[in-house]
């Protein structure tokens, strides 16, 4: 095993300091791989240069030149370094600006920070974006989404759900036959519905699993069976409902020998905001698993080569 | 984003931090809360509170002498330290005690303001108590932060969020102008884009003239923009087309849809001028709109109370406070007297 890295050195890692010497990249990799978010924590108040405290909003983030220097030092890693060691918030508030800036195809990333991410993470994430973008996430959104997807998306990235764990069963039920209507609508006519938008960005995750069962038994088909048109209502409900469901299937798609430059991306994205959430990252390798056969494991150890794999399969085994 | 150099990053930040500091809601050169200088201990006041209650009737001014003038930090203390004693909420005792409009206006001043926020959005959701009014004012006056902990005590309280409730409750316009106002969390920066500002101006304005009131980018504007950006939006709109938006959205006089929508404006960029309306129509010489001027009162009291009464002063010649009290009587216009400011001390 290797020997793990005191504070002072990673910071010189990551720092650059040690050009031409080289760093220990299998040590970094088992120190960060391995280290608990509140390790990462110390290691951006330690990095004063690099990464700066945002007091009001209680979170350390990146500073622009560090994130491009950062992505040239450790190329290798794909990124997955430069991802894990910023703030979750930070890491979701770039993730949607990003996906925002390239457009159509990527407003699935949009629904996945909105629907999988806890209410306070979600609030965070919102406000990173205040503090990196000088502007609201949900302006941005608004101002730059236009057509029929927007109401939806604007909807879901400013819900606060309530999480606790009271449901009332009527309520759930009537807001199952409301949706049970409005989703046999053709083409993406089901988002521009006011009710869909109701619900899918106010309710609480609960209610909406308990309208999931009213669903079924009211339409007779099954509510994540790809029941309408719209991709982005689909996407929207399996993030609210089974994220490990959603998260194994973009898995599938991006450790696929065809995946597009962007789609094996999403590999970096899953592990590193997923990894510190052990119990989801569980689910999500154990519904892969019984989805394709293969253990997520295995098909990484095939798939991928150096430090990139041996840092995934870092952050995979966190979880065990 | 540019290449800026680490310094400057600094700087930026510093100022901007300064600003943002100098911004708070509960802003003590604009309150008109009167605190004496030497506050007794909570564990003083509570005892004295006790006593107020107890034996045959209460003593109303004891109870005004003390909470109305204390903060709501000092009040929070105060509960505690009762509840410690006594085993018994503050509240409840008040509830006990007092009755009609001088206990609501305890209650509510009583409450800590995210609380209080939370109560008053559940009431105007409800059938019998709705009123939208509220649901502006708290949406669009509170700062962001503060509206998010109303969020969370309406959360704690109620077992479900104030997003699916108002949007429950509301269709149509309603709901369309609603629902973004109390998700939304603004930008708090003071930051400004002259170059959006004069184009969203245009779209506003392109809208208003096709009497699109109720138009997806108009009510996006309204509704997802930081207030200093709006600001900027909305003072473009008066230099360059001769006339306040408001004036150009008073199509029907009737119409609540567009009603709110005048509110919302003024309350996002000119607070005081919609509390001293509300105020001026709830003191009107046809009776009092006591929860009105409850509501204004105490929600106001330790932000901007002094902006509203200079507002009031200004528009109707006479100070706030005699206003009220020709209006009000006994122990709810002394309540509402001393937390204006003018009470004794």
């Amino acid at each position: 095993m290797a020997h793990t890295l005191d504070l002072e050195s990673i910071v010189d890692a990551f720092s650059g300091k040690n050009v031409g010497m080289g760093v220990d990249e299998k040590a970094l990799i088992s120190t960060l791989g391995n280290s608990h978010k509140d390790h990462r924590k110390l290691f951006r108040k330690a990095s004063k240069g690099f990464f700066e405290e945002d007091e009001e909003r209680a979170f350390e983030k990146c500073h622009d030149q560090f994130v491009k220097h950062l992505k040239l030092e450790f190329s290798r890693f794909n990124n997955a370094v430069v991802m894990w060691s910023m703030h979750p918030w930070e890491r979701d508030a770039r993730v949607v600006k990003k996906a925002l800036k390239k457009g159509d195809e990527c407003y699935s990333l949009i629904v996945e920070v909105a629907c999988t991410r806890s209410s306070d993470d979600l609030l965070g994430a919102r406000k990173a974006y205040h503090s990196l973008f000088d502007q609201s996430m949900e302006e941005d959104i608004a101002s730059n989404i236009h057509g029929s997807r927007r109401k939806l998306l604007v909807g879901l990235v400013s819900a606060y759900r309530y999480e606790g764990n009271k449901v009332k069963d009527d309520l759930a039920k009537s807001d199952a036959k409301i949706l049970a209507e409005a989703v046999a609508s053709p083409g993406e006519k089901a988002i521009e519905n006011d009710e869909v938008v109701r619900i899918l960005s106010t309710r609480s995750k609960l209610h909406i699993q308990q309208l999931y069962k009213h669903f079924n038994q009211i339409n007779g088909s099954d509510l994540l069976g790809g029941v309408s048109d719209s991709s982005i209502l689909n996407d929207a409900l399996l993030c609210l409902l089974k994220p490990s469901v959603y998260f194994s299937k973009i898995l599938n798609a991006s450790l696929n020998k065809d995946a597009d430059k962007g789609t094996k991306k999403w590999l970096t994205r899953v592990f590193v905001t997923r990894a510190d959430h052990s119990d989801e990252m569980k689910e999500i390798a154990e519904e892969y698993n019984q989805r394709y056969g293969e253990t997520l494991a295995q098909n990484i150890q095939e798939k991928i080569r150096g430090n990139y794999r041996d840092f995934l399969l870092t952050l995979l085994s966190k979880s065990n | 984003s540019e290449d800026v150099p680490l310094h400057c990053i600094h700087y930026n930040y510093r100022q901007r931090k300064e600003r943002e500091r100098e911004r708070s809601s509960l802003n003590p050169t604009m309150a008109s809360l009167k605190v004496p200088t030497n506050v007794p201990l909570p564990e003083e006041d509570a005892e004295q509170l006790h006593k107020a209650f107890a034996g045959w009737g209460t003593n109303e001014k004891l109870i005004i002498s003390i909470l109305a003038h204390r903060t709501s930090a000092q009040r929070s203390l105060i509960r505690s330290a009762y509840a410690a004693a006594y085993n018994e909420d503050l509240l409840k005792a008040l509830d006990k005690e007092l009755s009609s409009d001088f206990e609501r206006v305890v209650m509510l001043w009583t409450l800590d303001p995210a609380e209080r926020d939370a109560f008053l959005a559940k009431e105007s959701t409800k059938m019998f108590t709705k009123n939208n009014w509220v649901l502006v004012e708290i949406a669009c006056t509170r700062c962001p932060l503060d509206l998010f902990k109303v969020k969370q005590a309406y959360q704690a309280r109620y077992k479900k969020s104030l997003e699916e409730d108002v949007a429950q409750h509301t269709s149509g316009d309603l709901r369309k102008l609603l629902l973004p106002l109390v998700s939304t969390f603004r930008y708090e920066g003071d930051e400004v884009n002259m170059r959006l500002a004069r184009s969203e101006a245009k779209l506003l304005h392109e809208k208003v003239s096709e009497k699109a009131f109720s138009d997806d980018d108009f009510i996006r504007i309204l509704t997802t923009r930081s207030k200093a950006q709006l600001g900027a939006t909305l003072n473009h709109y008066n230099n360059e087309y001769g006339n306040a938006i408001n004036k150009h959205l008073k199509e029907d006089s009737d119409d609540e849809y567009l009603k709110l929508l005048r509110a919302a404006i003024t309350c996002l960029t000119y607070p005081e001028k919609h509390f001293e309306k509300v105020l001026r129509l709830a003191i009107n010489k046809m009776g009092t709109d006591e929860w009105a001027l409850t509501r204004v009162v105490t929600t106001r009291t330790e932000v901007d109370m002094e902006r509203i009464k200079e507002e009031y002063q200004r528009r109707n010649s006479i100070p706030l406070h005699h206003a009220v009290a020709k209006d009000t009587s006994g122990d709810y216009e002394d309540m509402l007297v001393s937390l204006l400011g003018h009470g004794d001390v």
